[in-house]
């Protein structure tokens, strides 16, 4: 009897909370959506019109959804590249360098070894987009383990410098015939199979996988429990035999590498080629996710989705209502705002 | 190479040099009262665009510089408002922030693209005004650019030697013992951010209106990092800031006089010379207390409830 009672009390309780942020992320939604109305009522939009096109463009069709899930796939593997080093303390900001390192090193494999056939040429490149991106990170890593510069500072200065890299290989070397800011067509053999006739290439499953590995090294590994050791009190960790140093250099150089991935995805399934400047702010988004995420695997998925559904409906306001894509980042921005000012009429209760 | 193709490859470099010593001045102002302002890329577009809309709409090149100005402060009122109001998380708020001014500078200039203005007027220092005219036309520089080098004096003095700067310092080392010592940490870092917000509202300005004078988006094309290199890289002091911005203008124009003398050099690799510097700087400093940052750079002042 008193069982029942207790179960029912705890399904209530967690039925209150899945309501609670249902209606939480609601206003966040509306308020958003509503100042972002108020700028397409200024540029003499309709923003009924505009919305309805936006869902019925994004969630309304197959197609719609898929291209989402194409958005969503890169923002999940740097949203991880976050994710990760934030349970050690660490802050990586520096997603969008380690993007376009994995990137650089995955084309010079794609340029390199386009004989090979798929299924050898593939792996090698993932590895390579890793490597890439580990390399980015391990520089952070070292210097930060070393005592020597903080890695946020580290990781940002090293964003501004990866693009340059890319610009100077693919300008210098790599470009096309006929365009001076990219690279050739890569061959069909070091692209990313689709899946299901879409534009989703299988990083998303490479994607997925590692959230759960994330989730399941975090939960149930020798490793998951130094790093909350670590993440809870360095002092104390390293006094009980956990060596901090080596966590610091191996978990950024695994961050990089998941952003790294990112990167070659982003060649060889999205583009196919490698533009100079591709990514304009992808690493500095999964940084916001991760942290409106909390660095929860869940939360990291929930997050990029929304994000991906924003990002595709901009892709429709440029064709349809004469606006630039750029302009759907304010109303990214205002959801960001409205997240972080956390109004007091929906903050949870155990917060601050 | 002659002495003209030198003092040419110079003045190229002023030009571009100048808005970054400016940018770069603001996020002192802003650092120093412990405030990381991430989303300064975005703070830089939306000045630079907001001011070109007014130019181009008015023709008075001046009122664009004015509302670029107003414009880089209300921009930093926002920040202001996470991070100091609502207590949110500074790096989060930065990049939320950048995002925004993506969007914003997108959407004034959509109208504005191709658009021409008259810029700023460029004059002859009254001295330099005898030499022949190939020279002398090398030395018409604007106003922002002859106010550049005494605006990091001022901005110092400002923050070295006046009460106010003395209790925003004080504010940016640690809030609570300013609290204590009976100042306003909330209070401070506004009026921090708004003056740090007219300072990048005059790089940005001049960045549009008198150096490259026309519209495109994204134009800034990573100056407000680099400035953000530069900050630490002067130790968050102004004076020094100066030296930051001559080696940036000074690769800028090595890199011109390469190009000139027919030695290619890859721009791009020049264009790094910046952040590795910094990178390097801060590993020769080390752990060292030397490196001398703002103590609760990047905290978020709970209050004292």
């Amino acid at each position: 009897m008193s069982q029942s009672t207790e179960t029912r009390r705890e399904s209530d309780s967690i039925l209150r909370k899945a309501l609670n942020d249902l209606v939480r992320y609601g206003l966040v939604a509306l308020v958003a959506f509503f100042l972002f109305g108020l700028i397409l009522l200024i540029s003499g939009k309709d923003p009924i019109q505009a919305y309805g096109d936006i869902f019925s463009s994004t969630l309304g069709s197959v197609y719609g959804l898929s291209e989402v899930i194409v958005a969503m796939t890169p923002l999940l593997l740097t949203a991880l590249a976050v994710a990760l080093p934030s349970r050690i303390g660490l802050i990586n900001v520096g997603g969008e360098g380690q993007l376009y390192m994995g990137a650089c090193a995955a084309t010079w494999g794609a340029l390199t070894f386009s004989e090979l056939p798929g299924w050898i040429l593939l792996p090698i490149l993932v590895l390579l987009g890793m490597i890439g991106g580990g390399i980015w990170a391990f520089i952070p890593g070292y210097l930060r383990a070393k005592g020597l510069v903080n890695e946020t500072i580290s990781t940002l200065l090293l964003n501004a410098v990866a693009p340059m890299i890319v610009s100077f290989f693919v300008f210098g070397f790599w470009h096309s015939p006929m365009d001076t800011n990219k690279t050739p067509i890569f061959a069909s053999s070091a692209r990313l199979p689709k899946l299901f006739e879409t534009r989703i290439d299988i990083s998303l499953l490479i994607a997925i996988l590692l959230l759960v590995l994330f989730w399941y090294a975090m939960k149930y590994t020798r490793w998951g429990l130094e790093m909350r050791a670590i993440g809870g009190n360095p002092q104390a960790a390293m006094r009980n035999g956990i060596p901090l140093k080596t966590y610091i250099i191996v978990v950024m150089c695994i961050a990089g590498g998941i952003a790294g991935i990112a990167g070659m995805a982003q060649v060889t399934g999205f583009y196919g080629v490698l533009l100079a400047n591709f990514s304009r702010g992808i690493g500095y988004m999964g940084f916001l996710i991760s942290w409106l995420a909390g660095g929860s695997p869940v939360g990291i998925l929930i997050t990029s989705f929304v994000v991906a559904v924003i990002i595709t409906g901009g892709n429709l306001l440029q064709l349809t209502r004469d606006i630039p894509y750029s302009v759907i980042n304010i109303l990214l921005a205002f959801t960001l705002f409205v997240v972080l000012a956390r109004p007091s009429f929906f903050r949870k209760r155990n917060e601050t | 190479m002659t002495l003209l193709a030198l003092l040419g490859v110079f003045s190229s470099a002023i030009f571009s040099g100048t808005s970054l010593l400016y940018t770069t001045l603001g996020e002192i102002v802003d650092q120093r009262s412990g405030v990381v302002n991430l989303g300064l890329e975005g703070v830089m577009l939306v000045s630079a665009s907001a001011g070109f809309a007014v130019t181009a709409l008015t023709g008075q090149a001046y009122l664009g510089v004015l509302v670029s100005m107003f414009a880089g402060a209300l921009m930093n009122m926002i920040l202001g408002f996470l991070v100091v109001t609502r207590k949110g998380n500074q790096l989060a708020s930065g990049l939320a922030l950048m995002f925004f001014g993506f969007g914003l500078s997108a959407w004034i200039g959509s109208s504005f693209v191709g658009g021409k203005i008259t810029g700023l007027p460029r004059f002859t220092l009254p001295g330099l005004s005898s030499l022949p005219v190939l020279y002398s036309s090398l030395f018409q520089f604007d106003l922002l650019i002859y106010l550049s080098i005494p605006a990091a004096f001022f901005v110092w003095w400002l923050l070295f030697r006046t009460k106010w700067g003395l209790g925003l310092r004080a504010v940016g080392e640690n809030p609570s013992t300013a609290f204590a010592s009976g100042r306003n940490p909330g209070r401070v870092r506004y009026q921090a951010l708004f003056v740090g917000g007219l300072l990048v509202g005059i790089g940005a300005a001049h960045l549009s209106i008198a150096y490259t004078m026309n519209w495109t988006e994204y134009m800034t094309a990573g100056r407000g990092f680099i400035a953000l290199a530069l900050v630490i890289f002067a130790k968050w002091n102004p004076i020094r800031a100066i030296v930051g911005a001559l080696l940036f203008s000074g690769a800028v124009a090595f890199q011109l006089m390469m190009q000139s003398s027919g030695i290619q050099i890859s721009p791009f690799l020049l264009d790094t010379l910046p952040y590795i510097l910094t990178l390097v700087v801060l590993m020769i400093w080390g752990g060292s207390r030397r490196y001398a940052a703002p103590g609760s750079l990047g905290r978020v002042y709970q209050g004292t409830e």
